[in-house]
């Protein structure tokens, strides 16, 4: 037994030590920076300052509940949407049809398409002199780009969204349709002879058998969306900005004394993704108690 | 009814994958077109300039094999960036299976204490955002001289890929069974043959997943490299990001072709693998 728990301690160490060194050190690091130590400015006290200016403080405050308002309203928005279109999707697809394969292609191709892409292809697509707008041009809908609705760098935060949804709804896609294809049509078509029509099968058949999978896909998508730098960099302004360009932007500052604000921000954001992570494993937690 | 219904069924997800594909069509157009202005649908002349400019290709009267190969000696930015790239990406994927291996097995084939608390610990880079331990890491990497240079970079590469590798490979080792390996030993297999002719063709179908999964993680990774790169490190996405910000799309349309033309190839080959029940998706939520 002896000879197995020296094995164990030393099979385990070496990536336990690589994630407990680089990511618990860097956000400690992080969180003990944002408290107001750093010796390099030759500051050594402890304190919540950053905190409070981040919070509270006319300067920083309303760039900061803004941005979080944005956050909030990028991340639900965009999982929502993708996960209710990838949904539709995989069931209208599982059917046999000319072309098939290729459309299964189509719909899972963001899968591996880094989300820097993704971006720049919202932008050549999206934007007033993009794919779209001289498709409308053509067919005589609109006459000048400016005619086109601003739908990248917007402030309601469009362009970012529908770079999220485009990427993700093939997370969705992908995780819906091998839920579906193991569920096979047995329940549906036991419903079905029980008479359940259309809406009923899809509503008390379908929804309760792929929502386990959906909710936890969704868990994903909405903590990276949340927490994610490079579309919101590409495709927002600078007001109201997502919180993660404002604590990189923060910390680029060349005011030194920015930087506990930038490691203040990046905690408040880990915590706020941190609680809803919790939050979804106390709410599936309970419901699995309940059934 | 039923009929019509279908009709529009099949209809719409034709739209859909239309609609899917217009930034792939947008990025061709724009690559293969210098000067491409509004409201022009399509454009008038195809041109090569966007990838002369980038030093891709050569001017035209030069494009022998010899043109080809003297302006890549000339080691344009774009190469550079795709070899610092690929390299990162090989020593990263390689490096997380050397040592993912081992902690996998353990995790799928025993159970001890604190299993639970070590999985927990392990896990939690995949939901908590890169940016929440990069800014502390940085100042960190600065002083101890791992900033801007390729071992710090492909170090904090393995923040992201480290969780992901193990939780797949733990997967795969937990459908495993250790009794085939015992009797190859006491048929004298030593231990190196028995990894070879036993193991390794039991895990690497999953092992393959991951490792093309690791690639893509490290492949995709932008901010992480920015900052621990410190400018001196230039990969794929900083150039697809800068040349983006700067706002020239046909430059931007030609980088960015060389870019998803691996995760393409990735996803042709792993489509068979590829289900939401293996492990190996949820890392897709990362990329």
């Amino acid at each position: 037994m002896g000879g197995d728990k020296t094995k164990i301690i030393l099979s385990i160490t070496p990536p336990l030590l690589i994630i407990i060194l680089l990511f618990y050190g860097g956000i400690f690091y992080g969180l003990v920076q944002s408290l107001g130590y750093q010796p390099a400015i030759g500051k050594y006290e402890i304190n919540l300052d950053a905190y409070y200016n981040i919070l509270f403080s006319e300067r920083y405050a309303k760039l900061f509940w803004t941005g979080l308002a944005l956050n909030l309203w990028v991340s639900f928005v965009s999982t929502f949407l993708a996960a209710v279109l990838a949904l539709f999707a995989a069931l209208a697809i599982r059917k046999t049809f000319f072309g098939k394969t290729v459309c299964n292609f189509i719909y899972s191709l963001n899968l591996p398409m880094p989300h820097l892409v993704v971006a720049v292809g919202i932008i050549f697509v999206f934007s007033q002199s993009g794919l779209l707008a001289r498709m409308l041009a053509q067919l005589n809908i609109i006459a000048s780009p400016g005619d086109f609705p601003v739908l990248v760098k917007d402030k309601y935060g469009v362009g970012i969204i529908l770079a999220y949804i485009w990427k993700e709804s093939a997370f969705f896609f992908i995780i819906l349709m091998s839920v579906l294809q193991s569920l096979g049509e047995n329940f549906e078509e036991l419903a079905q002879s029980l008479g359940a029509n259309r809406w009923q099968r899809f509503r008390y058949v379908i929804l309760p058998l792929v929502m386990p999978s959906l909710f936890s896909a969704s868990i994903i998508v909405f903590a990276f969306s949340f927490g994610a730098y490079e579309v919101p960099a590409l495709l927002g302004v600078i007001y109201p900005q997502m919180l993660p360009v404002m604590a990189f932007e923060f910390f680029l500052n060349p005011d030194l004394n920015a930087r506990s604000e930038g490691m203040a921000l990046s905690i408040i954001i880990a915590l706020i993704v941190m609680i809803l992570v919790i939050f979804y494993f106390w709410l599936t937690q309970t419901r699995i108690r309940k059934d | 009814m039923n009929q019509n219904l279908k009709k529009i069924n099949i209809y719409s997800i034709y739209l859909g994958a239309f609609i899917l594909i217009l930034p792939i069509i947008a990025f061709f157009i724009n690559a293969f077109s210098f000067r491409w202005f509004y409201p022009q649908l399509i454009p008038k002349e195809l041109s090569m300039q966007a990838w002369v400019r980038l030093k891709l290709i050569p001017r035209q009267g030069n494009r022998t094999l010899e043109g080809f190969l003297d302006l890549w000696a000339t080691n344009p930015t774009v190469i550079k960036a795709l070899i610092n790239s690929l390299t990162i990406g090989f020593v990263v994927t390689i490096v997380s299976i050397i040592i993912a291996l081992p902690a996998a097995r353990v995790l799928g084939l025993f159970n001890f204490k604190f299993k639970k608390l070590i999985i927990f610990l392990m896990v939690s880079p995949t939901i908590l955002p890169p940016i929440a331990f990069v800014l502390g890491l940085n100042i960190n990497f600065i002083s101890l001289g791992f900033s801007g240079s390729f071992f710090g970079v492909c170090l904090v590469h393995l923040v992201p890929i480290m969780p992901y590798v193990v939780l797949t490979l733990t997967g795969i080792f937990a459908n495993y069974n250790p009794d085939f390996e015992y009797q190859a030993r006491t048929l004298g297999a030593n231990k190196f043959k028995t990894f070879y002719l036993i193991t390794l063709p039991a895990i690497a179908p999953g092992m393959v997943v991951a490792a093309l999964f690791a690639f893509l993680v490290s492949w995709s990774q932008y901010l992480l490299t920015f900052l621990i790169g410190a400018g001196k490190i230039m990969t794929l996405p900083l150039l697809v990001f800068s040349t983006a910000s700067s706002g020239n799309p046909a430059l931007t349309a030609a980088i960015s072709i060389i870019f998803i033309f691996p995760a393409i190839l990735i996803l042709f080959f792993t489509s068979k693998f590829v289900s939401g029940e293996s492990s190996a998706t949820s890392g897709f939520g990362k990329i």
